[in-house]
């Protein structure tokens, strides 16, 4: 409701403001007197954006009937009232008419869905898992949960797998978002999380971003960036492209896609040679430091200058500007994280960091920056496949033994470690995975190599889905559980650096959906296991996880949802309700191994998997744009956005001989597609750029290679041999699967994507004026 | 110079569009966004500039003046509002009038629309909403001294030329420190004329 509709006229003096008022910066917020909050009737619920790793602080403005229908910036401290597009927009999907509110269900795929009740839904469901794991065994049957989840839910998907199902086919879309900074993480210091907060950024003078394209993936982090280099702090950024922050940076070091450790084995090298480095510091807290000294040794700028394909000079830049620097961070995220040596890559990046002494300071440190909302926090409590609540190992017999008296269970009956979600789809291919639950998730465009994908799941004799819209994979099920959206459920997501926020709920949600917690426990009922799965609402899983991670690294029991209202967040590990919480790691120079020391780990640089040839001399890498998240499931729904960035394209150098605008056919040894060109310098010559969040037939993913990382199984999204050629005429994107009774697109709330102008590729034109 | 109003730093800006988005949620407009959003260098850079109003100080409101029906109220403080739906009749004067290419005209329902500085929030202390989200502070709202305790140093204009003529402003730029020049080119460059590309 408008102003003047609430028989208010405007006020044009702005000496009516209430005495006091003061600049919104120091305002703490919205003023208690706003207008519209007194005369409407209004709301305004705190909580957090659904989407990204940062997990902005957001007012959902609530009218008098109890519904959603708007946001209002936030001052939360991670936040300060910033939000990006997908943030302002996130609200929009709330009361979307798209939103399913009805299981669907049907016997084969080859038949339409039907509306049916959630008996014969749960029913339906529970007697294929009898009938597959009757006849193929307990594991025949798998779980996919999802990391946009809470992080109660996320353990509730770890203890179902393991308790209800009893298999050991569990894991999460995490998988394809930070687990090589993970297992580096691990691998280096003992514990699996960034090492500073955001604030320490505005502390630091050197700030290193590396395979991160922070302006459009982590919007609201640039404010921490722009705030340090306020005070004079450098930036480097690494990107094979010139992404909005590589535009201004001090340092933009454009190398190829693929050749991350040598590029970083290369600095250390240059740090050794210009005497950068800290003994001292190493001697006190490292091992393994000779042995990376020996390797980094074989590659001098001018050998990484060749693989990289980037000046020499650059390379010793970098390490002057980094290692000279008083304090330094480094901060990375999928660019160097998506590939089959990924935790190479970021363990060569940690060994830069070590070396040059930037650890465990005010300003100096590292981070991994979570792609998803709750990336870090949902794979801390058993929802991946090698782990238990508490970030523990399932094949460690101690931590086997814990969990076990946690959860009433014998050890015999707890199952060993399962596979990651690609090879989870490899096994469905090979009928060793004959049933499959996704919860969250959409496969269908998140993993690489769609033919294998769509392959695997045809041929899984059964497939249920939850989600709130009927994604891609959701289309493909037999079942499809109509579930909540963030707003209308309370639960906590750890963020990108391990801080804790609570999501509060906004509204009801509709009639017909039901929360996931209680769906899994319904599920779990039926297959016999009740007592193990009490849990009415969130809080009452998150009083179990706290226990259940008491005394583990990933230590959450100090944490209370009381403390999080009153704090606005805690970053984990919290041991005590008095504990005030760890916002940097290592200060103490301690790590979480046993020793205390930082475990240097040795890097040699391999080429990607997927080999140039002539008729595959390009680099092909993927990535974000701005205004969609992820699979686009949610985004790709929402009108601003959609018009913002209506379809995909292939970003290509001037040099390759396109104009802009034409159709440009991209090839791999997987498939081809063809997407309008975006012509532009800011990409290298060898290198083409197609953003992912388009289903097929222009899925980036239908060109990836699902190569993995063999320590973490990360599929290697952003390098593949490819070539382009010019084509006829675009491929056309399909719009989102339509469920039973509803509508897709509504003309009030959202658009359909529009064809694309002729010469102006999507999302970086110039906007229209009247 | 000038009181609180916006500063725009082009440097800042990554292109996300939240201040478009943002402009959408703000209530005198709802659903509708008076920014407008850039790419200068398209095809060489990912550069990219916000535009919202830039509350024309002197002249005073061109597109205000050129109003048949009187229709845009200037404010005490200097705000340049957007057309009263009573008296605007659509005819776009203002839309011509506008240096900055900003009044947009909803050709169905005749009327115009354009930036009033979210006035129902700025009267209350409270930012812009463009302002308030802007990820990166490329759209800043407070005075110049706030402006400059954050960013020690920083140069800005409000006085640009188009042609021969001069238009000061009260919304202001912020411009790269070794290259103050006063007052700064306004407009973009042409890129096209009669449908040749004179890049």
């Amino acid at each position: 409701m408008t102003h003047a509709q609430a028989g208010q006229p405007l006020p044009l003096d702005p000496s009516v403001a209430p005495p006091g008022t003061r600049n919104f910066r120091d305002a703490g917020g919205i003023p208690a007197d706003r207008w519209h909050a007194d005369q409407n009737g209004e709301t305004l619920v705190p909580t957090h954006c659904c989407f990204c790793g940062v997990q902005c602080g957001m007012y959902l403005r609530v009218d008098h009937a109890g519904k959603v229908f708007g946001v209002e910036p936030r001052n939360h401290d991670i936040n300060r009232m910033r939000l990006c597009p997908k943030g302002i927009n996130a609200y929009q999907q709330v009361n979307h008419p798209d939103r399913l509110t009805s299981p669907l269900m049907r016997r084969n795929r080859d038949e339409p869905f039907r509306e049916v009740s959630w008996e014969e839904a749960l029913d339906f469901t529970v007697s294929e898992i009898r009938r597959i794991q009757g006849e193929y065994g307990n594991d025949a049957f798998g779980l996919l949960g999802g990391a946009s989840l809470f992080s109660e839910k996320t353990y509730l998907v770890g203890k179902f797998a393991r308790v209800a199902l009893k298999t050991k086919h569990v894991d999460y879309n995490g998988r394809l978002c930070m687990v090589s900074a993970a297992g580096a993480n691990k691998l280096a210091f003992g514990i699996d999380r960034a090492g500073n907060p955001f604030s320490d950024i505005l502390l630091s003078d050197c700030l290193l971003i590396a395979g991160s394209n922070v302006g459009e993936c982590f919007p609201v982090m640039t404010q921490y960036l722009w705030g340090a280099r306020d005070r004079g702090a450098t930036l480097i950024v690494v990107d094979p492209r010139e992404t909005p922050i590589a535009r201004t940076a001090d340092l933009h070091v454009a190398l190829k896609p693929g050749t991350d450790s040598a590029f970083f084995n290369s600095v250390l090298h240059a740090v050794v040679a210009e005497g950068l480095t800290d003994e001292a510091y190493l001697a006190a807290h490292a091992t393994g430091w000779e042995d990376v000294r020996k390797t980094v040794a074989a590659y001098p700028p001018a050998r990484a200058a060749e693989i990289c394909g980037v000046p020499e000079e650059q390379i010793v830049q970098v390490a002057r500007m980094f290692a000279g620097a008083d304090k330094a961070m480094a901060w990375h995220a999928r660019g160097v994280e998506h590939h089959s040596q990924g935790v190479e890559n970021c363990l060569s990046i940690i060994n830069l960091c070590v070396a040059a002494g930037h650890i465990g300071r005010p300003g100096a440190g590292y981070g991994t920056i979570t792609g998803q909302g709750n990336g870090q926090g949902g794979r801390e409590h058993g929802q991946k496949s090698d782990l238990l609540p508490g970030g523990r190992s399932i094949s460690n017999p101690e931590h086997r033994r814990q969990i076990c008296e946690i959860w009433g269970i014998d050890e015999a009956d707890l199952p060993a470690a399962g596979t990651s979600m690609m090879e989870m789809v490899w096994q469905m291919q090979r009928r060793e995975i004959r049933g499959l639950i996704g919860i969250c998730n959409n496969p269908f465009v998140s993993l690489p190599n769609y033919a294998t994908v769509k392959d695997g799941y045809d041929t899984a004799e059964f497939h249920a889905q939850f989600d709130f819209f009927l994604s891609e994979t959701a289309a493909n099920a037999h079942v499809v559980f109509p579930v909540t959206v963030w707003a209308e459920d309370e639960g906590v997501m750890a963020n990108a650096e391990a801080r804790v926020v609570k999501h509060n709920k906004a509204q009801e949600p509709p009639a017909g959906v039901r929360t996931d917690t209680w769906v899994i426990c319904e599920l779990a009922r039926r297959l016999g296991a009740a007592d193990k799965f009490d849990f009415p609402d969130s809080r009452s899983v998150f009083e179990e996880l706290r226990l259940a991670s008491a005394g583990t690294v990933n230590d959450y029991y100090g944490i209370t949802y009381e403390r999080l209202e009153e704090t606005g967040g805690i970053a984990w590990p919290c041991p005590d309700t008095e504990h005030p919480g760890t916002p940097r790691l290592f200060e103490n120079g301690r790590t979480y191994h046993p020793d205390g020391k930082i475990h240097m780990q040795v890097v040699e640089w391999h080429p990607p998997m997927d080999p140039y040839t002539e008729e595959y001399p390009l680099s092909l890498t993927t990535g974000r744009t701005v205004a969609h998240f992820l699979s686009g499931n949610q985004t790709r729904r929402l009108g601003a956005l959609v018009e913002q960035t209506p379809r995909p394209w292939v970003e290509v150098h001037p040099s390759l001989g396109f104009r802009n605008g034409d159709p440009v056919r991209v090839v791999t040894r997987r498939g081809s597609e063809v997407l309008p060109a975006l012509v532009t310098e800011a990409i290298r010559p060898d290198t083409v750029f197609i953003p992912y969040h388009w289903p097929a037939p222009t899925a980036a993913n239908v060109l990836t290679i699902d190569a993995l990382d063999p320590r973490s199984k990360i599929p290697e999204y952003k390098v593949c041999a490819a070539r382009v050629e010019p084509a006829e005429r675009i491929d056309e994107v399909p719009a989102p699967p339509t469920a039973p009774g509803q509508v897709a697109y509504p003309e009030t709330q959202v658009s359909r994507a529009d064809p694309l102008p002729p010469t102006a590729p999507q999302g970086r034109g110039t906007s229209e004026r009247s | 110079m000038m009181g609180r109003t916006i500063f725009i730093d082009p440097g800042r800006c990554i292109g996300c569009q939240a201040c478009v988005s943002a402009c959408r949620e703000c209530d005198s407009h709802r659903g509708k966004s008076m920014i407008h959003l850039d790419y200068p260098e398209e095809g060489r850079s990912v550069a990219s500039l916000p535009t919202v109003c830039m509350h024309c100080e002197d002249p005073v409101a061109p597109c205000a003046e050129v109003c048949p029906a009187d229709a845009i109220l200037v404010t005490a403080d200097g705000v340049v509002q957007q057309a009263d739906t009573t008296r605007c009749i659509g005819c776009a004067n203002c839309v011509n009038a506008c240096p900055f290419g900003v009044p947009k005209i909803d050709l169905q329902a005749k009327l115009q629309m354009k930036c009033n500085l979210c006035y129902d929030r700025t009267a209350y202390g409270l930012a812009p909403m463009c302002a308030t989200v802007c990820p990166t502070g490329a759209l800043f709202y407070g005075t110049l001294e706030e402006l400059r305790a954050e960013r020690p140093g920083v140069q800005v204009a409000d006085s640009f030329t188009f042609g021969s003529t001069t238009i000061s402003t009260g919304v202001a730029m912020v411009v790269p420190a070794d290259k103050v020049q006063w007052p700064v080119p306004g407009g973009l460059p042409i890129v096209e004329v009669n449908g040749v590309d004179v890049r």
